[in-house]
Order: C-alpha cells, then structure tokens, then sequence
C-alpha cells in the first residue's frame, strides 16, 4: 500500500477521548467522524479530505479500548504516522485495518501542509516537500496480514465466524 | 539472561522456551470478559461459534440501569447472545451485577500465570493476581472468544519494588500518582510490582494500582504473588493454579524504588496524571462543584471504608455534589452492612448503584461548562466526565472526601490524624 497526501499535526499524548468523545458513542459510524478533536481542534473534521496523512506525537491513542481508529479512517485520512502509538490504540489500527506505520522522528519532520509519500509495507516515509526521507518500523507479518485482510471483521466474516453486518437504522 | 514475570507467562502461553522484548507472541486466551460497551449497535458484530463458554464472562457495567434506548438495545443484543451460547458467568443489571474488572477480583476470575483479555483498557486491573490482563480492541475481543487465542508484543519491563507501609491518610492512589508523576507514562513497557512493601497492602489496595497501569499505557501490569493473593483467589475460585515468580537474573529497563512511609498525599492536576501530581496542598483551597469516589480504581470496600472515616460525623458543603459509586452490588451490600452507606448518605453524598457512571462521563452525573471536580477514579482527561471546559483533579478517596467537606481541595490529614 502506497498513500500520498497533505498531512496534518496533532501533538503529544493525543487520547482517544479526543478522537471519539462519549457524546458520539451511539451514532452511526459515519456520523462519529465529525466529532473528531472536536474538543481540541474544533471544525477540523470538516476540513480533512479523502487521502490527508494524520501525523501524531508520542504514545498516540493514549486511553480507552473504544473503536477511535475507526473513526481516524472514516473520516478519509489514508494512514497514520507517529513516532510510537499507544499499545491499545496500535491494536485497533491493525484490527479496523488503518494503517499505521511508527516512525520516530516523524513529528519533527513536517510541517503542517507538507506532502508526505508512504510505502506502508516498507515503513518507508517521504516528506516530498523538504525532500527528506525517514526510516519507520515494518508492521510485523503476522499483523500486516491483518490490515491487508480488510481487518479482523472482514476475516472472521469470511471464515462464516461472525454473521455479515446487518443494515440498521 | 531470566524471564520477567510478565515474559514468562507469555513465553509459557505460546508455547515458547523463551520470549523477550520485541517478539510477536500468539498466546492462549484463558478468559475473556465483554462488557455492555461492546454490544453496541454501532459496534457489535454477531458471533457466530465460540470455542468455549466458559471461558467467557458478560458484564454490563459502562451504562447500568440503562441510561437510553440505545444502551437497553445493547443490553437486549448481550442477554441474546448469553442465551445463545449458555455463558454461566453473566452479571447482569441486579444481584451479581458491578464494575468488569471489580467482578474479576470479586469472583476470582484470572488465576497467577493465565491471559484475560477485554475490551476495556483498565483490564491491566486483574494483573494484581498474577497473570497477564489487557485491555483490547473489540475486535480482539470478539476474535479471541471465537478461535481462543490472540497476539502481543512483548515489552521490556519495568520493576517497582514497593519498601515501607503506608500511613493512615495515604492510600495506593497516591503510590500510584508519585509514580506517574515522576516517572511518566510507561508506553510499550511493562510493569512489575514487588518488594517487601506488598505485603502490607490489602488485595484492593494493590488493585489500585494495577488498574491505574492504564493510564501509564502500560501493556501489562502485574504484582508477585504473595499469600494474601493466594488465600484470597482460593476463597473464590476452586480451580487450582500456580504462581508465577520473576527469574533472579530477569532484565529490567529499570527497577525502581518506592518507599511507602515516605509517600503523602498527593493531586493530579487536570488534564493528565503524566508528570503533572503535586502535594494537595499545593492545590488547597481550590473550589470544586462535584467530587466523585467509584470507578474500577477506587470502588472497594477499602476505599468507601476510608471515605466513611473522613466523612463520619460531617456534612459535605452546600455547594458541592458528593457521588459514591460502589464498584460492585455485592460491595455495596458489605458496606451497607457495616454501615458504610449509612455514613455516607448521612454526609450528604449521593451513593449510586454500582456501575462506570460518572467515570465514564457516559452517564450520571456528568460535569457542565467550567465546572470542577475532584476524582477519586481513573482517568481525568479532558472532556472525561463531562464537558470539555470542566477541570478534573484527581487524588485518592480520603482527598475527595475531605475536599468534599471543604468544598475546596483539602488535605486528607485535616480530618484523619
Ligand atoms: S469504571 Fe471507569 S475506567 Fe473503569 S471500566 Fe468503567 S469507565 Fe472504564
């Protein structure tokens, strides 16, 4: 998976409470996303376009089990960058299939605007408007299968494990 | 070069000889608990097999009595899916009903050397007995009640070495608010606790700060076991287990040492509890509207114990709401018989059936506009408990209940010599 696009910065310890705030819990999905940094960013959801690279600081994703990755990639953005993500938060990426690539000295790297150019399967990260290349850590196989499966859902669906996703409401 | 406590059993429930940081492990899921959260309609997906029922625990705790439709629905679609699959271990609105991980340790649901998992990220909670808990996504939740396993990867780990008692104002929630102040967060590591120290610290005490490794984003925290841990897994679950003891020669990213008698009581300050704790009294007299004691942190009997002790005989201030939120029915049944509720109620404070409730900011007692509270619960980001312009504080049962009294953040010691 190759992603290109203009990449927006959030700063250290960003928690999942600022990416899905409870006030958003019982909405459909795709009415969550608007909901994203409401509280520190407001109006940004509404100015991500489809492709934008988020790039986070330290520990991103910090706090709760509550499906916030899942929102990052409803919304439209095509990848995740991030010195290191939080542990619980790494697994969601993996599990909705958002991909993610942990990468120290990413936030140092750009600047809000930039184009960034990402080879998720190498973990290799372009600012394409500096010139300036980083090397980040490769999804392990096992886990990069995962996300190339569609994520957990998907699988599980496949394998006639879990019933197909019922339309509702 | 040994194992640490946290490597061994993932080494053991892989399958492995020998683990160390940075491996991949698919390991065996001894135990999985789902929680109401999870049968959200936005949510949940409808399982189809799982590989074993026993292995299974259901527990509505994040919005108990249902507090909308929308959370009854998930109810409903959680009683289906009980019914479907004969899960015995169902906590369900009533008698058996309480706080996930408050339940496990009630119950006696994760055994020294096995692996829990669910979809909350203070399951590190059950650490406390031995074993390897975590909080995951539902995903993960749903695929390990299905195939029985799920994967981790392995972190250094970090050992606290706990030394000295702790005096009668000071609680684990302080030890734990010295740590993240000083230490920062704990990102892909995990921690370990032992020491001396452990001794003197009741099971709930110890819980506090397992629960809290969620707020270090730690991958696992887990406590050595000791007698009192055994004796009381064996008073609530027959089945037999074995204890799991770190190597002499483990490695450690650190170890760490953690006088108990030295501690004094401590705050957080909104926001965050990383680097950001100070001694109350560096934030005294700072006035508060709600002071809230629950949560899977800080809901046992311990800790409504030593709120009746700071509150007996008071009054909490006009101007401030006291909520208690026992983290279990069947804790909220001790306390009423030792009298606990009585004194509190007789404070003024508003003791609420257990559930996540104003942890959560989910439901009850949420905070509005500018207002600020003092939590004895887990987790005091922004926009936590409520609205995102209110400031959350936090410290242990007996500061909220002092401040409660206050009406302001108050030392514990004014009320508890
Ligand atoms: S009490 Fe709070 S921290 Fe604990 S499980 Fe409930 S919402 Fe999460």
């Amino acid at each position: 998976m190759k992603f290109q696009g203009r990449v927006w910065i959030v700063g250290d310890n960003i928690n999942t409470d600022l990416i899905l705030p409870s006030a958003a819990f019982y909405l459909k999905p795709e009415e969550q996303v608007r909901y994203v940094f409401s509280a520190n960013r407001p109006g940004w959801a509404d100015e991500v376009k489809p492709g934008d690279i988020l790039i986070g600081g330290k520990n991103f994703g910090m706090g709760s089990s509550r499906p916030a990755a899942r929102s990052l990639k409803n919304l439209g953005l095509s990848c995740l960058l991030a010195p290191y993500i939080n542990g619980l938060f790494f697994r969601n990426c993996v599990n909705f299939a958002f991909p993610a690539v942990e990468c120290p000295g990413v936030d140092e790297a750009f600047e809000e605007g930039d184009i960034a150019e990402v080879d998720f399967e190498r973990a290799a990260v372009k600012n394409v408007t500096r010139g300036t290349a980083l090397a980040g850590k490769p999804m392990p196989p096992k886990l990069l299968a995962l996300v190339q499966a569609g994520g957990i859902y998907p699988l599980l669906e496949k394998e006639g494990l879990i019933a197909p996703r019922a339309e509702r409401r | 070069m040994g194992m640490t406590i946290a490597e061994k059993i993932l080494a053991k429930k892989s399958g492995q000889a020998k683990v160390g940081p940075g491996d991949l492990v698919t390991v065996e899921v001894d135990t999985v608990v789902l929680i109401d959260n999870s049968f959200t309609a936005s949510r949940w997906r409808e399982i189809l097999k799982v590989r074993d029922p026993d292995r299974i625990v259901v527990v509505f705790d994040h919005r108990v009595p249902a507090s909308t439709t929308d959370s009854a629905e998930a109810h409903g679609t959680g009683r289906r899916f009980v019914e479907k699959f004969g899960i015995r271990r169902f906590h369900d609105v009533g008698y058996s009903q309480g706080i996930s991980h408050q339940l496990v340790a009630d119950h006696g649901y994760a055994l020294p050397g096995s692996v829990l998992v669910c979809s909350d990220s203070h399951t590190c909670s059950a650490g406390v007995f031995n074993c390897i808990a975590r909080g995951v996504g539902e995903p993960d939740v749903v695929y390990s009640a299905i195939k029985g396993e799920t994967w981790f990867r392995v972190g250094e780990t970090v050992r606290y070495e706990l030394g000295g008692k702790l005096s009668r104002a000071v609680t684990a929630k302080d030890a734990f608010l010295q740590i993240s102040g000083e230490h920062g967060d704990h990102a892909t590591q995990n921690v370990e606790f032992g020491g001396p120290g452990v001794a003197s610290l009741s099971i709930p005490a110890r819980k506090t700060l397992t629960t809290m490794g969620a707020e270090l984003s730690a991958e696992f925290a887990t406590f050595e076991a000791d007698e009192v841990m055994e004796e009381w897994l064996r008073a609530r679950n027959p089945r037999p287990f074995e204890s799991v003891c770190p190597d002499k020669d483990a490695r450690y990213a650190a170890v760490r040492k953690v006088d108990l008698s030295a501690l004094e009581p401590l705050v957080a300050l909104p926001d965050s509890v990383i680097r950001n704790s100070r001694p109350v009294a560096e934030a005294a007299g700072t006035r508060i509207d709600q002071a809230f004691i629950g949560s899977c942190a800080n809901g046992t009997l311990d800790d409504l114990a030593l709120a009746a002790a700071v509150l007996n005989g008071q009054r909490v201030a006009s101007t401030v709401r006291l909520i208690i939120t026992p983290g279990s029915q069947h804790i909220y049944r001790e306390a009423a018989k030792q009298g606990i509720i009585a004194t509190l109620a007789e404070a003024g404070a508003v003791v609420t059936p257990s559930t996540c409730g104003a942890c959560g900011g989910g439901h009850l007692g949420l905070l509005g506009p500018n207002e600020t509270c003092i939590t004895a619960s887990t987790r005091n980001f922004k926009g936590r408990m409520g609205d995102p312009s209110a400031r959350i504080y936090m410290g242990s049962p007996a500061t909220v209940a002092a401040s409660a009294i206050r009406g302001s953040i108050t030392d514990p010691r004014d009320f508890l010599s």
